[in-house]
């Protein structure tokens, strides 16, 4: 698969063991032509593209089994039902969880924590009680407990990062107190591709008895997760960001948390019985899911993970990390050009600034050279702080991407430097 | 690629790199803040007003280079013009811009800021090319909170 590739004379290229032609089927949104060029997507940190494989999964549901769930004798229902738990069954597995009752399907990560900081932290924590973040937090993970701060006078304390944008671990250390309540933590940056030593930050906050919570957005499209292993106590993720579709994420729990949490919205399906006097809530996860949730969403999800756990995340990981080398080695011989995040390890995610342009001016150029990438603060102002800058250019590579697309990225960069001069 | 050098014309580029009217005034008696959430672009904007007159005004900020562009070459337009007459710039540079019912030549009077023509085929650009006219704006009309451009 190297033929056809505008390799520059000094670099050696790495021999890629991964079929990408053999994926790139899979997505036909791929062969898109933009503004006469071919797309070269590289925005899969803000969503992913999703397979026919999830396609067919939402068209399949429509077509064959539309019903609502967990509610009616007739077929359909019956049949919408047991692939919706099914769906939730293929979740769990992926997650490696104990038992599907740890497994709450909500609306992406945003809402899981949200409904963690309102269930979980609000009803026990009390004022003084420290909540313990980083500095490199998406928006999703700073707002909810800035709000919960509002509410009950909890204080946020925020665990410093170096240049390199890694989390310092001995300042991580420091800032656990005997006031500190919940560790809320990202595995991956979305911002700097930082993937966080989550397992060893677990390993110090059990010790001392302070549950856990891991955002995994921007992981589980990358790194194989197995929350038994981790032993964290509340992992979420949205299933847009995996190749599934909007509007679908999980929270997941451990059981006897969420046994102990009250519901985070009233409504149908999360009651086992309701009279105007009393009502008792239903079984988990059931309890947390009020409302017609998104049916054919979590089955496209589910669709999704077995379409990765298919290609196995092992191979994922390993192609990702090859394309990061590849493509970071192209952009650093690009005069002007400055990689913001330099952590080891990384993810596939590449944030840079190109001195004397605006990112918003190159998203322009690149865009209409085909390149998609994402422009602006990416949801994690705090990160622009940090390095003091107002915004980066971000480019974020999945495995349908392949290395010429690094080149076209470079190539396009040239020509914005030459465009805007 | 013959409209991206529509919107990035010598004159906006020039006025990037070299922004005219820029940093505080410090004789101004009006001053707004702007703010597009959707790339973080700020910009301050001060004006010294006699009567109906803008006698003087500059910009602080840093931005994209059509923002940038945009707040430079429109402090040079305005200056020493009466509040009406900067409305009916700010009318016609909107027009320009956004392109609604509005042919490029039926936009008249509007002087050096035609070269923001090429904007009208990038939307997604409206709103750094008209951040500094919003402030203008909010300024005159004495609003003190900063202005976005959502
Ligand atoms: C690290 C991280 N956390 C949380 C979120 C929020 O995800 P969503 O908007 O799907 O709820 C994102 C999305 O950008 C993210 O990258």
């Amino acid at each position: 698969m190297t033929g056809g590739l505008a390799t520059p004379k000094s670099r050696v290229l790495p021999i890629w063991k991964f079929d990408v032609e053999a994926v790139r089927k899979d997505f036909p949104i791929l062969g898109t032509v933009v503004h006469d060029k071919p797309l070269v997507y590289l925005d899969n940190a803000a969503t992913s593209q999703k397979p026919l494989q999830v396609i067919s999964a939402l068209n399949q549901y429509y077509l064959t089994t539309n019903a609502n769930i967990h509610r009616g004798v007739h077929h359909l229902s019956q049949k919408a039902t047991t692939e919706y738990e099914a769906a939730r069954d293929q979740v769990r597995a992926f997650l490696n969880a104990r038992s599907t009752k740890e497994i709450v399907f909500v609306r992406g990560a945003t809402e899981a924590i949200n409904l963690v900081a309102q269930s979980f932290a609000r009803p026990r924590f009390k004022a003084g009680d420290e909540i313990l973040i980083t500095h490199m937090e998406h928006h999703a993970n700073i707002v909810p407990w800035q709000i919960l701060r509002d509410q009950i006078g909890i204080v946020l304390r925020v665990a410093p990062i170096n240049d390199n944008g890694e989390l310092i671990l001995e300042e991580f250390e420091k800032l656990i107190t005997d006031k500190t309540k919940l560790v809320a933590v990202t595995q991956v940056s979305n911002a700097l591709g930082t993937i966080v030593p989550v397992k060893q930050i677990i390993e110090m906050a059990r010790s001392r008895s302070i549950p856990v919570l891991i955002d995994g957005c921007q992981a589980v499209p990358h790194i194989p997760v197995d929350v038994q292993s981790l032993d964290c106590d509340f992992y979420v993720f949205s299933g847009h960001k995996i190749f599934g579709p909007t509007g679908t994420g999980v929270l997941y729990g451990k059981e006897a948390l969420l046994d102990s949490m009250p519901p985070y919205q009233g409504g149908g399906d999360m009651i086992s019985s309701v009279t105007f006097e009393k009502t008792t809530y239903n079984e988990l996860p059931y309890k947390f899911e009020a409302g017609t949730p998104h049916i054919a969403g979590g089955i496209g999800l589910a669709a999704a993970l077995e379409y990765v756990s298919r290609i196995g995340l092992t191979q994922i990981a390993d192609y990702e990390h090859e394309l990061l080398e590849y493509a970071t080695s192209v952009l650093e011989e690009i005069p002007r050009v400055r990689i913001i995040g330099n952590a080891r390890p990384k993810a596939s995610v590449i944030s840079f600034v190109v001195e004397g342009l605006h990112p918003h001016d190159i998203g322009t150029i690149l865009d209409h050279e085909g390149i998609a990438i994402r422009t602006g603060h990416h949801c994690a102002q705090p990160v622009m702080q940090r390095f003091d800058i107002p915004a980066t250019s971000r480019a974020s590579f999945a495995f349908y991407n392949r290395p010429d697309e690094a080149d076209a990225l470079a190539a396009g960069l040239r020509r914005a430097i030459e465009v805007l001069g | 690629m013959s409209d991206l050098r529509e919107l990035y014309q010598e004159v906006i580029l020039d006025h990037n790199k070299k922004p005219r009217n820029c940093g505080r005034l410090e004789t101004a008696n009006r001053m707004a803040e702007g703010f597009n959430p959707l790339c973080g672009d700020r910009i301050t904007l001060y004006l010294k007003m006699n009567g109906d007159v803008i006698e003087d005004v500059s910009f602080e900020g840093k931005g994209c280079a059509i923002s940038t562009a945009s707040a430079s070459l429109m402090t040079s337009a305005i200056k020493g013009k009466t509040i009406p007459e900067a409305e009916t710039l700010f009318d016609s540079f909107h027009g320009l811009v956004t392109g609604h019912d509005c042919p490029v030549d039926a936009v008249t009077h509007i002087g050096k800021l035609a070269v923001f023509g090429g904007v009208r085929e990038f939307p997604a650009r409206v709103k750094c090319a008209t951040l500094a006219w919003h402030t203008l704006k909010s300024a005159l009309e004495g609003k003190i909170d900063a202005v976005t451009t959502e």
